[in-house]
């Protein structure tokens, strides 16, 4: 058996470094390819400079355009559009885009950039595939769960297109890189998950005066809108004062459909391919509110440029040095990174690490074990035996920890009285239960450090993770 | 007077989670002015956090206002164009409320 299982953890290991070494070769080849086809470009253009004979079909100088006959042929449904033609698709071919997050919102527009021929493409994100992330992160294929997602939308985006440019910036968007990075590109979509990244984003495009498309998703509900361009308001003509934490909802702790940020990705991909191409109306001085749930689609005229801005306004001296030294997980009072947040409120003699509450269970000391995530988490696994009373009720449903105290004291369990145990997903809101609990004269309850993840990485393997 | 209020973005959840509300609200507390009674967004503001908001109002309002990262529409217009709380309202208006989101 031993054997056999060396065996099978060698050849998964051979598999592993041969799918590496696959996307390696694959990667190289289309960048081979990519090259070649530039070469030939230029000994062609060498060729009529120089005055010989080159055959026909290749001297795309002649058409009074730079498209060659492959882009024309590639394009060609474009070119047919009287409203976007070869002007649209020259401009398109010459202007670079940056996208800022390869998730849920990046995954479709960096498809559609790519395919429609943007001319250099870059895609800024630090994360690694993970198989959660597979419901809307429709760029990552299974074989990259693991890998940068960098690495995995560039190798979707060559696989679409390999004539164009992709630019990886494997790096977390930060006020020391922001400057150099986004003053490499024309246009900004922002596809980030969080506040502190979008102020931050805002704000470079302001610095480096260059058009921002920006799109938001969360649950069953998008929006989306274009900044800094055509005199329309940048993020902080806005929101010129964060919101409150507790009114930053994540996609990791709400939840979200995953077509949701496909379709606002969708259209974060048409408004800045509008804005390259120099085509129709830009989404500036309105927004687009979107609701799933009920079919509704909202457009709605937003204020323009405030004079009082404090970066883009009449008086604003917002310069770039300036820029590189705000603390905007300061300003936004969370974090640029989608971490979740570890809080440490309570004593630890009012914790139990989840290692320590097997050997309890396994003791048989008396115990009850409530578990103050919301119903529908609750629904989706839960230890067993344990109460749920989701935090927000818990005050309102405190009789009902006294009565399984007294029922367990009738002689379930022998030995001292009934010991009261909080668990929630991650270890934060089980530690406001406790505080409350201890408040209200339950003083011997503890929570559950870490939660029901640290459980599963702990104590139990097979507890499945959401 | 009717009114038609939505909340989005996840202010819905203060009121029952209930986005639209069709509503009847009478001005009170008005100056005349003209010999009319106007009803004012301010006016509004008072009236949905003591009817309609049934927890964490700090979510809702900050002072005699909405709280930073909301978004307020008066007929799909942002308030800041027509007077934000001074914005009057007329029978029939449709306002929204939405908290911006940051999700992707
Ligand atoms: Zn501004």
């Amino acid at each position: 058996m031993e054997s056999n299982g060396g065996d099978a953890s060698r050849i998964l290991r051979e598999i592993e470094t041969l799918k590496a070494t696959k996307t390696e070769i694959e990667q190289r080849i289309s960048a081979l390819e990519a090259q070649l086809r530039e070469t030939n470009l230029d000994d062609r253009t060498g060729t009529v400079l120089n005055g010989s004979c080159p055959p026909i079909s290749t001297v795309h100088s002649d058409f009074g355009h730079s498209l060659s006959p492959e882009m024309i042929y590639r394009y060609s449904r474009h070119l047919l559009l009287p409203s976007f033609g070869v002007q649209g698709q020259s401009n398109l071919i010459k202007s670079s885009i940056l996208v800022v997050g390869a998730g849920g919102l990046g995954s479709p527009a960096l498809l559609y950039l790519a395919a429609c021929g943007v001319g250099r493409l870059g895609i800024v994100d630090h994360d690694v595939v993970e198989l959660n992330n597979m419901h809307r992160q429709i760029i990552h294929r299974e074989e990259y769960i693991g890998q940068p997602k960098v690495k995995s939308a560039a190798a979707s985006c060559l696989s679409i297109n390999s004539t164009i440019n992709i630019v990886e910036h494997k790096e977390a968007l930060r006020t020391s890189n922001a400057l150099d990075i986004l003053s490499q590109y024309d246009i900004i979509v922002d596809a980030t998950d969080n506040a502190p990244s979008r102020y931050l984003i805002s704000d470079c495009c302001v610095v480096l005066g260059k058009p921002l498309v920006s799109g938001a998703a969360l649950g069953m509900e998008g929006q989306l809108t274009v900044y800094n361009y055509n005199g329309g308001p940048c993020y902080r003509c806005l929101f010129p004062t964060p919101p409150p934490t507790t009114a930053c909802q994540r996609c990791s702790d709400s939840g979200v459909l995953g077509v949701v940020p496909g379709i606002i990705g969708c259209l974060q991909a048409l408004e800045a391919i509008k804005i390259a191409s120099a085509v129709g109306e830009p989404l500036t001085g309105r927004m687009i509110l979107f609701d799933a749930l009920s079919a509704r689609i909202r457009i709605v005229k937003i204020r323009g440029r405030s004079l009082q801005c404090e970066v883009c306004g009449e008086n604003a001296t917002f310069t770039r040095q300036q820029f590189q030294e705000f603390d905007y997980e300061k300003f936004t009072q969370s974090p640029l990174s989608t971490l979740p947040v570890t809080l440490n409120l309570l004593q630890a003699d009012s914790r139990i690490s989840s290692k320590e509450f097997k050997e309890k269970i396994a003791k048989g000391e008396a115990h009850v074990l409530i578990d103050v995530r919301p119903q529908h988490h609750f629904k989706i696994v839960s230890l067993p035996g344990s109460l749920n009373i989701p935090l927000p009720s818990l005050e309102a449903r405190l009789s009902e920890i006294s009565a399984t105290l007294e029922d367990n004291e009738k002689g379930k369990y022998s030995g001292s009285g009934p010991q009261i145990f909080v668990v929630c997903r991650r270890g934060n809101d089980s530690q406001r239960a406790v505080q409350y609990l201890h408040k209200v004269g339950f003083t011997s309850a503890k929570d559950i450090i870490g939660g029901l993840e640290g459980w599963a990485r702990d104590v139990d393997p097979d507890f499945p993770a959401y | 007077m009717q009114l038609t209020l939505e909340f989005g973005g996840g202010l819905e959840l203060l009121c029952n989670s209930v986005k639209i509300h069709n509503v009847n609200v009478e001005p009170q507390d008005i100056e005349l002015q003209g010999g009319t009674k106007k009803l004012i967004m301010k006016d509004l503001l008072t009236w949905i956090r003591g009817n309609l908001i049934k927890e964490r109002p700090e979510m809702f309002m900050k002072g005699d206002t909405v709280r930073p990262g909301v978004l307020v529409l008066v007929n799909d217009c942002d308030w800041e164009l027509s007077g934000q709380l001074n914005t009057t309202l007329e029978e029939k208006d449709v306002v929204v409320f939405i908290s911006t989101l940051h999700g992707g």
